[in-house]
């Protein structure tokens, strides 16, 4: 069953449409990636699927439930977004991490902890005050910080768009186990085309607020039903 | 300078005897002054923190440059009118809280108010715009969310207290029209301060002066390593 559905979707800012999605389906388990260009909608969408702010309009429904007005807190605690520009809180590394446990009333798991600063790099600056990070150590905690909270849905909103080579390779790895182990939801955002090719089980392209198509990851690269998805891809696509 | 080393000397002196009459004027500035700033806390970071988070503004462009302009108002001016509305032809004359503690306690806290909540509404603007979005992201209620934001406004918070404390002890105009200098029940020592000016008691005035500076730094000390203590860790 499919875990959010849409239908004719629109928002708007200040009466300016910025995203108009007529139909789309993210199924349960999937790794989904959005492409397209910057100012295309995605982060926009991403806002919506976390219920961040409500549609101007439309049918958005999660998981059976219709989304209108303000969701009972368990159903929103579901869902959390990893932002491509972090904002840490003035605390530590490790208390960043554990915030959204906080929130929760839940206790940290020690163990679990240690072993994601470990993964992460991060074991040397895990005392440190998390507002001296660098952009990419600060993406990192706020991934973490999403993923000991254990979320049945993650939006990634370009996750690796500060870091190196390895870190991407380290994220990317992160985010296909937590896929395959615990079966968690993954909407990623990003503009890196292969890197949507190499996580995703699908992707769409979004232009101009509008989803121009979405399909399997092999068959949106290779054999593209759209002519923009075919020159987007192929980076000759003009906008 | 010896009239400096004598009021020094006469200070060390006050203290060490323990003079009653001195604890008295000390230990009334003291419930005077943290009366009225811990009723500006408790009315003045709420008030602030929803200025500064709400999008809009109740009475935009009107309020915040009221708030602002309260945090420069003159303190005899609000003595005068608390005088004037406490007095017995005053709307608040049968309260009979002229020249008491109490008017004085209200007359500082409406010094501190537009202090606190200005620079609470300041610390509150001044944290990331992204913080909010990104907070709820996680999971946060509303609650969560504004103790969140609080909390990472707290350098900006203990500068609105300090501020506010600041301006309050150190006031004179206020506590001297609403209290009245009335020795052993509403003499303070910004109050007393002047009577022993005026009398050409110079040194004792000096020395008063001297306990008021000691006072004040050490309420900012203990603010100041309550704020580093408060940071999570």
């Amino acid at each position: 069953m499919s875990l959010y559905e849409l239908e004719n979707v629109h928002h708007s800012y200040n009466g300016r449409a910025v995203l108009n999605i007529e139909k789309m389906v993210i199924e349960r388990g999937e790794i989904l990636a959005l492409v397209g260009p910057s100012g295309a909608g995605k982060s926009t969408l991403l806002r919506l699927l976390n219920f961040l702010e409500p549609q101007t309009g439309g049918r958005l429904v999660f998981d059976q439930i219709p989304v209108s007005g303000e969701l009972p807190l368990k159903v929103r605690r579901r869902v959390i977004t990893v932002f491509q520009r972090p904002v840490l809180l003035k605390r530590s590394v490790v208390a960043n991490m554990r915030y959204g446990l906080d929130l929760r009333g839940e206790k940290i798991n020690e163990k679990a902890l240690t072993q994601w600063l470990d993964r992460l790099g991060l074991t040397q600056l895990a005392n440190q005050a998390a507002t001296k990070l660098s952009a990419g150590e600060a993406q990192r905690v706020a991934l973490a910080r999403a993923l000991l909270v254990q979320p049945d849905v993650l939006l990634l909103d370009e996750p690796t768009a500060n870091l190196d080579p390895y870190n991407v390779g380290l994220i990317e790895e992160i985010v296909r186990e937590e896929n395959t182990a615990r079966g968690t939801t993954i909407v990623l955002v990003t503009h890196n085309v292969f890197q949507a090719r190499r996580l995703a089980h699908r992707t769409g392209l979004i232009l101009n607020g509008v989803l121009v198509e979405m399909g399997p990851t092999e068959t949106f690269f290779t054999t593209p039903h759209r002519e923009e998805t075919g020159a987007f891809v192929r980076g000759e696509l003009v906008y | 300078m010896n009239i400096f080393i004598e009021a020094l000397v006469n200070a060390f002196h006050l203290l060490i005897a323990l003079d009653p009459v001195l604890w008295e004027i000390v230990g009334l500035t003291l419930q005077v002054t943290g009366g009225a700033l811990l009723i500006a806390i408790a009315v003045g970071i709420p008030v602030g923190a929803g200025l500064g988070l709400s999008r809009r503004i109740p009475v935009a462009g009107c309020l915040v440059p009221l708030i602002y302009t309260g945090m420069g108002l003159p303190p005899v001016v609000v003595g005068l009118f608390v005088y004037l509305f406490l007095s017995n032809q005053g709307p608040l004359g049968d309260l009979r809280w002229l020249f008491t503690p109490a008017a004085m306690v209200v007359a500082q806290t409406i010094v501190a108010l537009p202090l606190v909540i200005g620079l609470t509404l300041t610390a509150v603007q001044s944290v990331d715009p992204m913080l909010p979005l990104q907070v709820r992201a996680i999971g946060a209620t509303r609650w969560q969310l504004a103790w969140t934001i609080l909390s990472e406004a707290r350098a900006g918070l203990f500068a609105a207290i300090v501020a506010a404390f600041g301006s309050i002890i150190s006031e004179v105009g206020a506590v001297m029209l609403v209290g009245g200098n009335i020795d052993g029940e509403t003499r303070v020592l910004t109050t007393a301060i002047v009577l022993e000016t005026r009398k050409g008691n110079f040194s004792l005035a000096l020395a008063l002066g001297m306990l008021l500076l000691a006072l004040a730094f050490l309420a900012n000390f203990a603010l100041y390593r309550l704020q580093n203590q408060r940071v999570p860790k």
